[in-house]
């Protein structure tokens, strides 16, 4: 008990659990550890035969945050920044540091900005958007997706149904809209064209 | 090249792409065997992390073999069997000179709180990831390393990530002999915390999740004692009976951005994305450990502020530790513990997934469907 100052006992001696599992206390010794401690300074063991990396080709105008003084002397080249949701990378990344919840809420915008950018774009492709395959839905019926919950005392259950309406919400809304301007729209034209008729 | 591809939030395709370039002396090219989907990759599937783009191939765990290297590279050539750290890494900066090699300066534009990670957004550098047949590898003579002999692919690919950090959270729980350790998250981190602070010489091992399949591998994997929370009005008062009342000396968050057991934490975050993360798991860490006790977190959370109970916190006097794993440093020592028989980190993987199929396995490993715990994805050039 905490009210007294002995530590209560545990329930197995150091020994018996050396016997029960193997390779207790073979780490006993911080110094077998091998992040102990933590900063240890020793630029030779890591395999750089440089003391500033050479420069990799800027090949578009990287995006870079504030807090940076120069680009860093290699970066990542996926997915350059395009349309909206590039307009706002970039000003999140010029305007706002890191330390800003306007740099991140900015990029989170733009990502759903671009998912919207892309799923139109893709229409205009000969690979369109599948959002049934995408989702890997279908694996809830070759892997048990029933028998996974049935049952079973599971804390995530409660959001498994409100997570796909959440998801799926927004863009039922997209469509609804625009079907709903469509036939209003269609309506308007048509409707005039037959009653002249 | 046939490669994972980001459509949006829950969404995913496999597509061509193009087979990535040397882009620097230092690059290589690796021909990806296997990689592995992490807890950490499905807050990026969930929409969770800013500048996710659309377009991204994911993974940072992955395996291959060298295909290509850049004129300045020296201790590798085309056909090696290599192992690839998550942690991008220059291994000459202010941080990887002291061994923070997660904490590197040189790799990432987009931030100066995270290093660079494959896969992971361009918050975290924007590099592609090793769900493809080829990936890019930055600074190959630094973080590349030949897999050895004796070794076989599967232990390997758990060596890139979920096994290194699993051993490098029970580190910094600066475990003594005799302590009790609570982790929290039954997750391929958390069963190899677990594991690894019995190697620490822990005298009491935990484990709290709500999945009793992952409870199951907890006692059978980790040796561990366990505890399903939602069989409890309040899990932290269950810690505390089952420790005369004093908490735990450790506790080891290893559950991250999407812990379950509040939902107004999970649609604040999750779904929201008003939080960085729903820190259910880090505070009743801070509520279950004792006072004076260290808590180390290597759960993943987004870089937004997340409502952690730091008052708490204060007034125990706990010692909070954490940061990305630094990979490379743990694996001489981790390789003798798998050689000497300590570790058989493929034991906790369930599933092996074609490339062409790995919505399907997202899905699966996000929906927790058919106890699932560790989903590897077999790449078709392998």
């Amino acid at each position: 008990m905490p009210y007294t100052a002995d530590k209560p006992p545990l329930p197995e001696s150091s020994e018996q659990l050396r016997q029960r599992i193997p390779g207790w206390g073979v780490d006993l010794d911080p110094r077998d550890r091998p992040s102990v401690p933590r900063e240890h300074f020793d630029p030779g063991v890591t395999g750089a035969h440089w003391d500033f990396p050479q420069r990799q080709p800027e090949r578009w105008a990287r995006e870079r945050l504030i807090e940076h003084a120069v680009l860093t002397p290699v970066f990542g080249t996926s997915c350059p920044p395009k349309g909206l949701s590039g307009l706002l990378r970039r000003v999140a990344y010029a305007r706002f540091s890191e330390a800003r919840a306007a740099h991140w809420l900015i990029l989170l915008g733009a990502d759903r900005v671009d998912t919207l950018e892309s799923a139109l774009a893709s229409v205009l492709t000969l690979t369109p958007d599948n959002p049934i395959a995408e989702t890997g839905v279908r694996s809830e019926f070759s892997h048990q997706g029933i028998a996974s919950r049935r049952g079973r005392r599971r804390a995530d259950l409660t959001h498994h149904l409100l997570d796909p309406v959440l998801v799926a919400g927004p863009w039922v809304a997209v469509v609804g809209a625009v079907a709903y301007v469509g036939v209003k729209g269609f309506r308007a034209v048509a409707g005039p064209a037959r009653r002249n008729s | 090249m046939r490669a994972m591809v980001y459509r949006g939030p829950y969404r995913m395709r496999v597509e061509e792409k193009d087979i990535p370039a040397i882009e620097h002396p230092n690059d290589a090219i690796v021909r990806v065997s296997l990689a592995a989907i992490c807890g950490s990759d499905l807050h990026l599937y969930h929409g969770m992390m800013p500048d996710t783009r659309v377009g991204m191939t994911f993974g940072h765990e992955f395996i291959g073999v060298v295909e290509q290297v850049g004129p300045s590279v020296q201790n590798l050539t085309p056909g090696d069997r290599v192992m690839v750290p998550f942690n991008i890494y220059c291994g000459s900066c202010f941080f990887c000179a002291r061994g923070l090699y997660s904490n590197c300066h040189n790799v990432n534009p987009n931030a100066t709180a995270v290093g660079g990670i494959y896969g992971y957004s361009h918050t975290c550098g924007g590099y592609d990831g090793g769900q493809a047949e080829f990936v890019r590898v930055p600074f190959a003579d630094v973080g590349l390393t030949i897999i050895p002999d004796w070794m076989d692919d599967e232990d390997a690919v758990m060596l890139t990530d979920a096994l290194a950090t699993g051993y490098f959270g029970a580190q910094l729980g600066d475990i003594a002999e005799g302590d009790v350790v609570v982790v929290f998250g039954a997750g391929p981190v958390g069963l190899f915390a677990a594991r690894s602070a019995w190697l620490m010489g822990a005298g009491r091992v935990i484990v709290i999740d709500h999945l009793e399949y992952r409870l199951h591998k907890a006692r059978e994997f980790a040796h561990a004692e366990t505890y399903n929370f939602t069989a409890y009005d309040d899990i932290v008062v269950q810690m505390k009976k089952i420790t005369d009342h004093l908490g735990a000396d450790v506790a080891i968050d290893a559950v991250g951005a999407e812990a379950d057991g509040n939902l107004l934490q999970h649609v604040t975050s999750a779904t929201l994305k008003l939080q960085g993360g729903s820190p259910v798991a880090l505070n009743w860490a801070i509520d279950a450990v004792r006072k004076g006790g260290t808590i180390s977190v290597m759960g993943a959370y987004g870089p937004m502020f997340s409502a952690v109970k730091f008052g708490d916190a204060m007034n125990k006097g706990l010692t909070l530790r954490m940061n990305q794993c630094p990979v490379k440093r743990q694996w001489p020592r981790l390789f003798e513990h798998i050689r000497n028989g300590h570790l058989k980190p493929s034991d906790i993987v369930t599933h092996r997934i074609p490339l062409e199929h790995i919505a399907e396995g997202y899905h699966i490993f996000s929906a927790k469907l058919d106890g699932c715990i560790k989903p590897l994805i077999v790449a078709n050039a392998a």
